[in-house]
């Protein structure tokens, strides 16, 4: 399929944000617009709305030298899917071009003398940076609450979070400030914002997105992946930055580079045109569908399933006994990762060092203590704990053990199912300031993603509709290892037969009157 | 399990913060309000199930992979200590290290 | 054999020695491994532990481990685990140094040396990769320290021994063995004042019959003459403590060799918990066994089964064999010698002799000797046919040593056609001297009855007993031969023409 769109004729620059990226890529291909005017203009409408909390940083002269630099070659002859599309980069996504923060003050300032890999594979492709995205600090967080830098709002709703860790990345896109941004997802914090902002992001499958250059959070969970419109434009960036690092990364996948848009508008193999998803096993976790998930949730997910039954797909219940574990299991691992990794942020060669100390401990305590928020400071103590001279054995070894059984029992289920489908989380995003008295819930709602999380495996979000307070509800698709592209097949062909993915919270679906 | 606030305070001590009384206390409470939360995982018998370290592990054997030995990168001194907070003649200054 | 105790008490020692391995480039990074860089020059986005930064296994520093293991007779473990070791320290840049702790890529083995003429063993625990951290510098920066990341991130190996050792003389020895194998092997420099092979002593002392004492930790000992003072110094006081009454606690301590006293440290974290982990970021180390078995066969033969040879093969002395192998270039270079030679005790007596002492006065290697194992088994093969005497063939030698290496005719290497360009060489440098010595017993014997002749109050003298007048004629003989005679053959024909 040619998964570049073929261009319509664009009326006026004030629907470049309305555009997604296989659109501004074809728009850009066919000379209709350029990536200076698209990159001017996206740079505009983060200003208008800075009040959403979305971008940490903007660096103008930098964008519009990428811009420059891929109208370059687009005026050269050459051609690409990503050539002279903007894009933004959360905020974990080291860059040289912008300051990097993790969302932390700790890192406030910080310039990387290099890029992540991924952020390099983009920007090969002629992806323009507009700038870096809020997130929970160092990715801890399920709603953009636990930044540094004030929280992001969901723009269905600005009284509500937007869903974290990589909330600025699901608000620029839901608001139409990008076509697209990158995120990182370690138990969800790429399906979740996805799901509460209503629009599509996947977390691929471990190893499949190098870690150089991603602030690292839980190494053996970190995954970087693209949050967009469309599974079309998620299998566009996804292409470019998937892909193996042996160079840098030694739990990089070495599977060759692979076309995440090539399913995309076939019917599922041995379907037909008309009923293009016959054949399709959908697994559903009755865990997942339990009294544990709102009804109005549940509503919009059953919805959808309902839709891909239309299509021809068969469903089936599975069992997926362990699920309740993954949050104790991920919660040990996670933040003992955590603890370690963090220890570099000590004041000596780069980050926040205190104003003043008398020692050595004394600096080391001040600078962690002044600079790491409350949620990475218990996370930091937790993970200390649970990899205790004398606790390691019942805790950290013994939720590696547990996540065996939850890798187990999803291989089990997909010996009846060819995906398994679900909610991405219990209700819709919930009022800023509601959760943080309580992080104990917080954790509770993660049940839905954690598994696939433990387990490596690939999970989707797109959105699937609304629930209370017209607040959007996502529908999550998880796929066996390496399967990224059969659900982004999948994700399209629901998008083909609706259009949850294409509505824009009102108050950005236009540009402000006085913006040009 | 439980957590004194004996064991908060090495635990502070070994992770190099500084907790306030206040923050003391709340760390106290909130670790031992997730631990009712690892019960249920204590309680799943697990013997002889070989841990999950690297999850590529499910499909296949990972093993690590091995570069050749070639020194390839040069001097980026200046870049590299451009966010550095103390330096001088090209070291990092920190407190004296006693011994 | 057991060890002499001390004031009643039995001394046990385990030893752990750090060796930096000779790569060129870090364990987890490309940046370069080089003593003496300007700071921070050698450290590159992942030693210095940046945001983002991930480590990627060096496969040279897994090879050096594998040929030690093999070199000690260890088992090489097919499957070996990373893990983090956490703690805070300016030197190390991640708050954590990636070691290996449950699973090491070496188990086992042992390391023979002799002690005072005996053969001792010592067994190896294991031997494990970890990274090195970097360097404080204490000069003042207004009561700061200065910390240099270059040396973060080089590869060591970390070789650990079972408490085998009963005397810190013993322990000096299995360290000079130790330290003879990583370099004989190429796996280390052994450059100890670079800090190259640096060696932690863990010293405790009991009554003979009772369990193993507490033990104190003596840190970075860089010296063997240092490593011997500390480790008696630390045994008397220990004794000295429980005499007193006093229990040994556990420490960790430093050898001041300006006081010839250890002190122990301040702790630099409490009970150290390390909250050991497998490494997240690296995935188990596999090692097949073709490419153990590819190791195996590149291993060079070792100093003392080499030794051991020495002295079966050309019946050399136990010294001599020891003193040979001291190096495998030295080795290589008798071998050469007495192969071309085919004088194997000559051929020691000046390696060890005229060529270790030029290659000492000018603190070279053997590989910068002027004078080839050519050149040397042509001067040896004159000695033995006579041609030259002991002071004759010193002064070819030194007229071969001080011949640039530019000036002398290059020698084809390999046997047969070596030796006769080899022999040319010599023989044209005595020629040139006028040095040939009177391998014509005609010559000789005419000096000789002409001495005799001259001399008839000596000869009387001797004949009367006196031994002191023989040595005044074989002197008188070799004067008239102006020092070309050989004096063995002197004392032999004088002995024959007197009638003795």
């Amino acid at each position: 399929m040619n998964a570049a769109a073929t261009a319509s004729t664009l009326t006026s620059t004030a629907e470049l944000h309305q555009m997604g990226v296989a659109g501004l890529g074809a728009a850009l291909g066919a000379r209709q617009t350029s990536a200076t005017e698209v990159a001017q203009h996206l740079l505009a409408r983060a200003q208008a709305h800075s009040g959403l909390g979305a971008y940490l940083a903007l660096n103008e002269e930098a964008t519009l030298a990428q811009a420059a630099a891929a109208d370059a070659r687009l005026a050269a002859g050459e051609r690409g899917a990503l050539l002279g599309v903007p894009l933004a980069h959360k905020d974990v996504l080291v860059t040289r071009d912008f300051p990097t923060t993790a969302g932390s003050k700790m890192l406030q300032g910080y310039r990387s003398p290099f890029d992540a890999t991924v952020v390099a594979r983009l920007a090969t492709q002629g992806a323009v940076t507009l700038g870096k995205l809020n997130c929970d600090e160092f990715a801890m967080g399920s709603g953009n609450d636990q930044s540094a830098f004030g929280p992001a709002h969901n723009p269905w709703d600005l009284a509500r979070v937007p869903g974290g860790s990589s909330g600025g990345s699901a608000v620029a896109v839901a608001a139409r400030l990008s076509p697209a941004a990158t995120g990182t997802d370690t138990g969800g914090s790429i399906r979740q914002p996805a799901s509460f902002c209503g629009i599509t992001g996947i977390k691929p499958s471990y190893g499949r997105c190098s870690r150089y250059g991603l602030v690292a959070y839980a190494s053996s969970l970190d995954q970087a992946g693209p949050m967009a419109r469309s599974a079309l434009d998620c299998a566009l960036l996804l292409t470019a930055m998937a892909g193996p690092d042996l160079e840098r990364d030694s739990t990089s996948l070495e599977h060759p580079p692979e076309d995440y848009s090539r399913w995309l508008g076939q019917p599922w193999p041995g379907a037909s045109a008309a009923q293009p998803l016959q054949g399709l096993r959908i697994g559903l976790p009755r865990e997942f569908f339990g009294h544990g998930c709102d009804p109005d949730v549940l509503a919009a997910v059953h919805a959808a399933l309902a839709e891909c039954e239309r299509l021809g797909a068969t469903l089936l219940d599975i069992d997926l006994p362990r699920t309740e574990l993954a949050i104790p299991a991920y919660y040990i691992i996670a933040p003992a990762e955590a603890s370690s990794n963090l220890s570099r942020y000590d004041g000596v060669r780069y980050g926040h060092r205190a104003a003043e100390y008398t020692d050595l401990l004394e600096m080391y305590k001040r600078s962690r203590s002044e600079a790491f928020g409350p949620e990475v400071q218990r996370r930091i103590l937790l993970g200390t704990y649970v990899l205790s001279h004398g606790y390691y054995d019942a805790y950290y070894l013994k939720a590696q053990q547990i996540r065996r059984l939850i890798a187990q029992d999803f291989q089990s289920a997909f010996g009846h199912c060819d995906l398994i489908a679900g909610p991405v989380a219990p209700s819709v995003a919930w009022a800023i300031g509601a959760k943080t008295q309580d992080p104990l819930s917080a954790y509770l709602a993660d049940t839905y993603t954690l598994p696939a999380s433990l387990a490596g495996l690939p999970g989707l979000s797109l959105p699937a509709g609304f629930g209370a307070g017209h607040m959007p509800v996502g529908l999550q698709l998880i796929g066996n290892y390496l399967s990224e592209a059969r659900l982004l097949q999948v994700a399209h062909q629901l998008q083909l037969v609706s259009d949850w993915h294409t509505r824009t919270p009102p108050p950005f679906t236009h540009c402000p009157k006085s913006h040009p | 399990m439980s957590l004194s606030l004996q064991e908060i305070d090495r635990l502070a001590r070994l992770a190099r913060l500084r907790l306030t009384p206040e923050q003391a206390l709340d760390a106290q409470q909130r670790l031992n309000g997730f631990f009712s939360l690892v019960e249920q995982m204590q309680a799943v018998d697990t013997t002889g199930v070989e841990p999950l370290a690297h999850p590529a592990a499910v499909l296949q054997q990972v093993a690590l992979r091995l570069r050749p030995d070639v020194a390839s990168e040069t001097n980026q001194r200046e870049a590299n200590q451009a966010s550095a907070p103390a330096v001088q003649d090209g070291l990092y200054l920190v407190p004296r290290v006693l011994e | 054999m057991s060890a002499p105790l001390i004031q009643g008490y039995e001394v046990v020692i385990g030893f752990e020695t750090h060796a930096q391995l000779a790569t060129r480039s870090k364990i987890f990074s490309r940046a370069p491994v080089a003593f003496g860089a300007a700071p921070n020059t050698q450290a590159c986005a992942v030693d210095l532990a940046l945001p983002g930064t991930l480590p990627v296994m060096n496969r040279e520093a897994v090879a050096c481990a594998i040929r030690f293991g093999l070199a000690v007779g260890a088992q090489i473990a097919e499957r070996s685990v990373f893990a983090r070791k956490n703690y805070f320290y300016p030197d190390l840049p991640k708050g954590y140094q990636i070691s290996q702790y449950e699973i090491p890529v070496v188990q086992g083995g042992s390391v023979g040396f002799d002690l005072a003429g005996q053969p001792r063993t010592v067994r190896l625990v294991r031997a494990h990769l970890e990274e090195d951290a970097g360097k404080s510098l204490h000069e003042d920066f207004h009561g700061m320290s200065g910390i240099d990341l270059n040396r973060a991130g080089t590869p060591l190996l970390e070789i650990v021994t079972e408490p085998d050792l009963r005397s810190s003389a013993e322990a000096v020895a299995y360290a000079k063995a130790l330290h003879q194998i990583v370099t004989w092997i190429g796996i280390c420099d052994g450059n100890m004042q670079e800090g190259s092979f640096r060696c932690d002593a863990n010293v405790s002392v009991r009554l003979p019959g009772q369990p193993l004492g507490t033990r104190r930790e003596i840190k970075n000992l860089n010296s063997f003459k240092f490593m011997q003072q500390a480790m008696d110094y630390e045994i008397r006081w220990q004794i000295e403590q429980l005499q007193d009454g006093h229990a040994i606690q556990q420490a960790t301590v430093l050898f001041d060799p300006d006081s010839g006293q250890t002190r122990a440290m301040r702790s630099k974290e409490d009970a150290a918990d390390y909250r050991y982990f497998p490494d997240p970021d690296l995935p188990p180390l596999c090692i097949a066994p073709q490419w153990i078995a590819q190791i195996r066969a590149e291993l060079p033969e070792l100093p003392r089964p080499m030794a051991a040879r020495f002295v079966a093969q050309y019946g050399l002395p136990e010294y001599d064999a020891a003193t040979l192998t001291q190096n495998p270039a030295m080795a290589a270079y008798f071998e050469r010698t007495a192969a071309v030679s085919g004088q194997p005790k000559l051929a020691s007596n000046w390696i060890m002799g005229e060529l270790a002492r030029r290659l000492n006065e000018a603190q070279q290697g053997v590989d910068a000797a002027a004078l080839g194992p050519l050149q040397l088994a042509a001067l040896l093969v004159r000695i033995a046919d006579g041609t030259l005497s002991h002071n004759a063939a010193k002064q070819v030698f030194e007229a071969l040593w001080s011949v640039p290496a530019a000036a002398q005719t290059p020698l084809p290497d390999a046997l047969p056609d070596a030796l006769p360009g080899a022999l040319a060489q010599v023989d044209a440098l005595i020629a040139a001297k006028g040095l040939q010595g009177m391998s014509d017993t005609g010559a000789l014997q005419a000096i000789a009855e002409q001495v005799l002749a001259a001399n008839a109050k000596n000869v009387a003298e001797y004949r009367a007993g006196k031994d002191k007048a023989f040595n005044a004629l074989v002197g008188q003989v070799m004067k008239a031969s102006q020092g070309k005679a050989d004096p063995a053959r002197v004392n032999a024909l004088l002995k024959q023409l007197l009638g003795a």
